[in-house]
This record gives structure tokens, C-alpha cells and sequence, in this order.
């Protein structure tokens, strides 16, 4: 980027700096502390210069939005074309509530949706299983049957609105489900579009909601992947999450080197079933935290979709840009709210949001600022949404592509968290993959070391946190939380015994039967399951055909 | 117990949350400050939990639960101690617990309800001044 001479030139100027003007300043009085540091943990120095960023190539590390290596984002007009899909993550109680919850967000200028599922439903149980008693409709919408999932969309076009769903283990049980409803409101499969989140390794690593051991849940993760490019081609066929290992505790290079680590393991899995690369590549999506530390996570987003462009194509010879892409997904950081003084938490995602647009992501979720609290009431989902709105329409983000591209801060933290990253995937790669690393707890531990030094910091004052360890106050109890009607799991209950009753018995018993037989094979398992969904059969119904034949998976601790 | 004798602490995670990086922490912080503990995983039972601190002969139970479902639970583990004889065991637990609940669990026998933001010598210290003086 810059001649040597001019190079020679800075590098004088800054020792005379250095030892001048600078010396002379903390003489007369030091800085705030000795070292400074990221809220990763990450050095940061007092300047950044050309220096920094000397052994950068343009045209090599940057090159030019929609084209390789995409560092400075994944389509040509990034939001002078359109803004990021505004997806408010959502779903309580059953199908009713989330429905009217789901209008009323569409109604307020949302573009997309957001489906949250409550824990029985994420982990395969009915919601009369024993492991579901308290937990049905807590944290997200109760779903046992095609019943429910029609009335989760009714009057919402599938053809009109994209959908993201937050579910794993049953992934194709759920999707099997949604492309069910498609058809009944008369919507092709090739009409639908939306995201599946289907990554069971970061279920494994942190998120809990797994069901089966690792190698069958990778074949289920796969033969939807296969399914989707082929029958549903607008459908993102994963959605590989870093989200959950920076809520875990890890830092933000230890998020991106992470998913990159599980994205791997995921194009291996599919070349390995014998897909080519370029035909489910296209199709794979991601998603990430933002903090508020807004300038190691624009580094962070700009390191990692170089990263990943680099992997799938020298790594996985790809020939196609969109296979490139790492198109993904914002959440704003659940785990850097506080249940002190929870107003602030609004200008936490602000930052945050703003993090997110200048880091050139494809959709966003703003948190609420009562979640360390409670589920989230109405009002504030609506300043949730509206702080997006504010960063997109009104801070000038959205005008120009990657605007902090070329700041000298952004481009040596950039490299340093893409370094970072390499250096784990490699160790990873040494291990013997990602599931490896998994199954040793490598990547467990590495996140919780990450939480562990958070933690010690703010405990020790060394890491200031507004309301926690600084600026505290008296505060009385928060009113108007959020409750989830007690009655609830037992409507649901009521409703689910009346669907299995009034079921055409032997229709349901063949289909699961036929369900059983293909999933012991090496058959795509995808159409059986859109079978048996029709033919009534329910997602723990569906989920315990697995747990025969697969057994379910039991993790080692790493504490 | 014996006042030179380590605590016994088991620490839980009750129904199917997964959210565990606070759980996770703690018993590194118990242990650190010369606990012994036990952390059962995730998707346990309040009978699953009871029949740890059993057969462990826990001093403590401490319960981490961030999907709402502390009100069942909680009260839960409580009486199944009582009903194995176990009423001196001390049951703390934290997690997303809305203040109206917290007098709640605290009359059904939680001994203390500890939010996100609490420190960890608050919570360690909470715990060592109590078992001392049950013991």
C-alpha cells in the first residue's frame, strides 16, 4: 500500500514521537492504565500508523465488495441496494400468541421472521414427555404437531416473508413441517424461502440442545443439506452459529475461528456423502454475536468472511463466489445485558446494531433491553426493532460499503483475529478435525478459560462494567416483566392427546414405520419425514424413531 | 459437618436449559475456593439432583436456570431433600429469576437467589458463612 520510503519516513516520525511529545505526556500524567486492551483481550496500542498495515495488498486482502475474498462485504451495493433483513428472534406460549406476535412485528416494518421454539420442542420431546414438565412454551413456541405449525403461520404468506428457525437436533422434523404448510397454502417448495439453523456441533460444544451422538446427527445435518439445494433451492441449508460459543464466553476470534472450525467439518461431511461443493455451498449461512466493542467486531465480521473465502476455496477448490460468501446473520450479545440498571442495555445494542451494519451483515436481531430479566415484553421488542431501524435509516452506516476499511486500527486487528483463527483451525486440522477437538473438549475449554478471565477481570476492576462494578446504584425491582401463562403446558397437552386420538391410526403407523426403514439405510431420510408429518405423526414421535436407532448422546463434562 | 472438613457442593442444571457458561464458572470458583464439587450436566430431574446430593452427601445444592422453569423446580428439589431426610442441605440458586419470584422460592426453602451481575466471592462467601453455621 505504501512505498518504502514513505514507510521509513513514518516509522522515523512516530519514534520521534514517541520519545517526544508522547514521553512528555505521561510524564506529566499516565495513562489510564499500563496496558489496554480488547474486551476479547486483545492488545491494542496507543497509535496505529501505515505501519501497521504495511504488508497488506490491496487487491489481494481487500478486493471489492461481492468479489473474492469479500473482506469488504458479500454483494456489490452491500445497503445503498437494500438494508439487512430485520429479524426479530420471537416465539412464547403456543401458536396463537406467537402468531399475533409475528403479525404485529410484520405490521411495524420487520422484513423477515424468526421462529423461537421452546426446549421440548428443540430437544425432540412432546409436550407431555416428562422432560417437558415447566418447560413447555417458556423460552420459545410450543410445537408438537402440523396442527401447531399451521396455526404458527396463519394468514403469513410463505411466499412473501422469509422464516428463520432456531432448530437442530430436529431440524428436519421442523422443516418437514414448515414445507408442509407451504404446500397446503398452495406455495412450491422452490418458493420458499428462509433459514434453518441445523448445526448440531455448536450444540455439542456449548448450546445443549443436542439428541443423538455426533455421526448420526451429522447425517440428518447433511441429508437436509442434500434435500434443500435440490427440492428447496432459495432455503439457506444451515445457519453455523458462533452466536452461542461468544455467549459461552469465548472471545471474538475464538467465535469466528470456531464456526470457521464447524463450517469445515460440515463442507467435509458433505463432499464425503458426495455432493459437489458448489451445489450446497451456495446454501450455507452463518451467525454471529456482536458486542459492544465496535471496532474489534467490524474486524472480526471483514477477518472472518476472508477467512472462510480462502477455506472454501483453496481448502475445498470451490469455483464458485457464492460458495465463497460467508453471508450471516447478527444477533446483538444476550450475555453483555444486565439485569442492573436495564435502560442502559438500549445503548448496548445500539452499539452494537451499528457494529453489526458496519461489519456488513445480511440480517439482524436487536435484543430487547429487559432479557436479563425476563422474556422480552412488547415494548421493548418495539425499541429493540426500532434501535435497527435508527442505525440503518438515520447513522449513515448504510451510505457507503465497509466505510472502515483502510482505518489503520481496523486493518491490523482485522489480520490479527484472521492470524488467530488460522492458528486454531491449524491446531484443530492437527488434532485430527473438528470433531475431534470436540470429543477432547478442546474447544469446550478453550471458551471456558475465555469466560472464566472475563469474569476475573470485572471481579478485579480491571474491566469496567457500567452498572456492575462502576456507576452502580439503588435500584427498586423492575415492574411489568413478561410471564408466560402457567396454563399453558397444559392446554397444549390437552390438545396434543386430542390430535393423537383423532389421527388416522394406520396412515400414521405405516408412514413412521416407513420412516424407520429408510433412516437405516444410507437413504436421504427428508421425503419419509415430510411423510410422516402429514401423516400426523409428532415431533417427539418422529425424534424417538432416531433415539431407537441411533441411541442419544451423552456428553463428557469439561468444567 | 466438621468445621476443617471441605464443603460438599453439587452443582445443577435442572430441566433442558443448556445455557451453563454460569454453572460451569462457578464450579471452577467453588472448587478454586476449596470446595469439593460435584457438577451433574445438563437435563437433570429434581429426582435426578436429590439422588446426587445423596449419594454424594452434599453439603449444598446449587441450581442454575435461565428458561424460567425455577419455579417448578426449585421448590421441587427442596421437598424431595426433606423427603429423603436430607432438610440440611443448603439450596441456593441463580440464574434469570425475576425479583417477584425470589420471595417466592425463598419461602419454599432457597436459601438465596443470586442474579446475573452477582460476584462470585459474594456468592462463595454466601455459601461457606451458611454451612458453618448449620454445622
Amino acid at each position: 500500500m505504501f512505498d518504502e520510503k514513505e514507510l521509513e519516513k513514518i516509522r522515523a516520525a512516530k519514534e520521534k514521537w514517541d520519545q517526544g511529545a508522547v514521553q512528555k505526556a505521561t510524564a506529566r500524567s499516565p495513562e489510564r492504565k499500563p496496558v489496554f486492551t480488547s474486551i476479547s483481550g486483545m492488545p491494542v496500542e496507543r497509535l496505529y500508523t501505515a505501519e501497521d498495515v504495511a504488508g497488506m495488498e490491496y487487491t489481494r486482502d481487500l478486493g471489492f465488495p461481492g468479489e473474492f475474498p469479500f473482506t469488504r462485504g458479500v454483494q456489490p451495493t452491500m445497503y445503498r441496494g437494500r438494508f439487512w433483513t430485520m429479524r426479530q428472534y420471537a416465539g412464547f406460549g403456543n401458536a396463537r400468541e406467537s402468531n399475533e406476535r409475528y403479525r404485529y412485528l410484520l405490521e411495524q416494518g420487520q422484513t423477515g421472521l424468526s421462529v423461537a421454539f421452546d426446549l421440548p420442542t428443540q430437544a425432540g420431546y412432546d409436550s407431555d414427555h416428562a422432560l417437558s414438565m415447566g418447560e413447555v412454551g417458556k423460552v420459545g413456541v410450543a410445537i408438537d404437531s402440523l396442527d401447531d405449525m399451521r396455526v404458527l403461520f396463519d394468514r403469513i404468506p410463505l411466499d412473501k416473508v422469509t422464516t428463520s428457525m432456531t432448530i437442530n437436533a430436529p431440524a428436519t422434523v421442523l422443516l418437514a413441517m414448515y414445507l408442509a404448510i407451504a404446500e397446503e397454502q398452495g406455495v412450491s417448495f422452490d418458493k420458499v424461502g428462509g433459514t434453518i439453523q441445523n448445526d448440531i456441533l455448536k450444540e455439542i460444544i456449548c448450546r445443549g440442545q443436542y439428541i443423538y451422538p455426533p455421526k448420526p446427527s451429522m447425517r440428518l445435518t447433511v441429508d437436509l443439506i442434500d434435500f434443500c439445494y435440490k427440492q428447496v433451492p432459495k432455503w439457506n441449508t444451515i445457519s453455523i452459529s458462533g452466536y452461542h460459543i461468544r455467549e459461552a464466553g469465548s472471545t471474538a476470534a475464538q467465535e469466528m475461528a470456531f464456526t470457521i472450525a464447524d463450517g469445515i467439518a460440515y463442507v467435509q461431511a458433505c463432499v464425503e456423502r458426495g455432493l459437489a461443493v458448489d451445489s450446497f455451498g451456495p446454501r450455507l449461512s452463518f451467525f454471529f454475536n456482536a458486542f459492544t466493542n465496535v471496532l474489534e467486531e467490524v474486524a472480526k465480521f471483514r477477518a472472518g468472511r476472508r477467512y472462510w473465502a480462502r477455506v472454501m476455496k483453496e481448502r475445498f477448490a470451490s469455483n464458485d463466489a457464492r460458495s465463497m460468501m460467508m453471508r450471516y446473520h447478527v444477533q446483538t450479545g444476550g450475555v453483555t445485558l444486565t439485569a442492573q440498571q436495564p435502560l442502559n442495555n438500549i445503548v448496548r445494542v445500539a452499539l452494537q446494531a451499528y457494529a453489526a451494519s458496519l461489519g456488513g451483515c445480511q440480517s439482524l436481531h436487536t435484543n430487547s433491553y429487559d432479557e436479563a430479566l425476563c422474556l422480552p415484553t412488547q415494548d421493548a421488542v418495539t425499541v429493540a426493532l426500532r434501535t435497527q431501524q435508527v442505525v440503518a435509516e438515520e447513522s449513515g452506516s448504510t451510505d457507503t460499503i465497509d466505510p472502515l476499511a483502510g482505518c489503520y486500527f481496523v486493518e491490523a486487528m482485522t489480520d490479527k483475529i484472521e492470524a488467530e483463527i488460522d492458528a486454531y483451525i491449524k491446531k484443530i486440522d492437527a488434532m485430527g478435525g473438528t470433531l475431534t477437538a470436540i470429543d477432547q473438549g478442546f474447544i469446550q475449554k478453550e471458551i471456558q478459560n475465555s469466560a472464566y478471565r472475563f469474569q476475573k477481570e470485572i471481579e478485579s476492576n480491571e474491566r469496567v462494567y457500567v452498572g456492575i462494578n462502576k456507576y452502580t446504584m439503588e435500584e427498586s425491582p423492575p415492574t411489568n416483566l413478561l410471564r408466560v401463562d402457567m396454563t399453558v403446558g397444559e392446554v397444549q397437552v390437552a390438545k396434543l392427546r386430542k390430535f393423537r386420538a383423532e389421527r388416522d391410526q394406520s396412515k400414521w403407523k405405516n408412514a413412521l414405520d416407513q420412516l424407520r426403514a429408510i433412516s437405516q439405510t444410507t437413504e436421504n431420510v427428508m421425503p419419509a419425514v415430510i411423510e410422516a408429518v402429514k401423516a400426523r405423526a409428532t415431533v417427539g414421535e418422529i425424534c424417538d424413531v432416531w433415539r431407537d436407532i441411533y441411541g442419544e448422546y451423552r456428553p463428557k463434562e469439561f468444567v | 459437618m466438621a468445621p476443617t472438613s471441605k464443603i460438599k457442593i453439587v452443582v445443577a442444571k435442572p430441566g433442558l436449559d443448556g445455557h451453563d457458561r454460569g454453572a460451569k464458572l462457578l464450579a471452577r470458583i467453588f472448587a478454586e475456593a476449596g470446595m469439593e464439587v460435584i457438577y451433574t450436566g445438563l437435563r437433570q430431574t429434581p429426582e435426578m439432583i436429590v439422588e446426587t446430593a445423596l449419594q454424594e452427601d452434599a453439603d449444598v445444592v446449587g441450581m442454575s436456570s435461565l428458561s424460567g422453569v425455577h419455579n417448578y423446580f426449585f421448590p421441587r428439589v427442596v421437598q424431595l431433600l426433606h423427603q429423603k431426610g436430607l432438610s440440611d442441605v443448603l439450596v441456593v440458586g441463580g440464574g434469570i429469576i425475576p425479583t417477584e419470584d425470589v420471595e417466592f422460592l425463598k419461602k419454599a426453602g432457597v436459601a438465596e437467589i443470586f442474579g446475573p451481575g452477582t460476584r462470585t466471592t459474594d456468592i462463595v462467601g454466601f455459601i461457606q458463612k451458611s454451612v458453618r453455621s448449620r454445622s
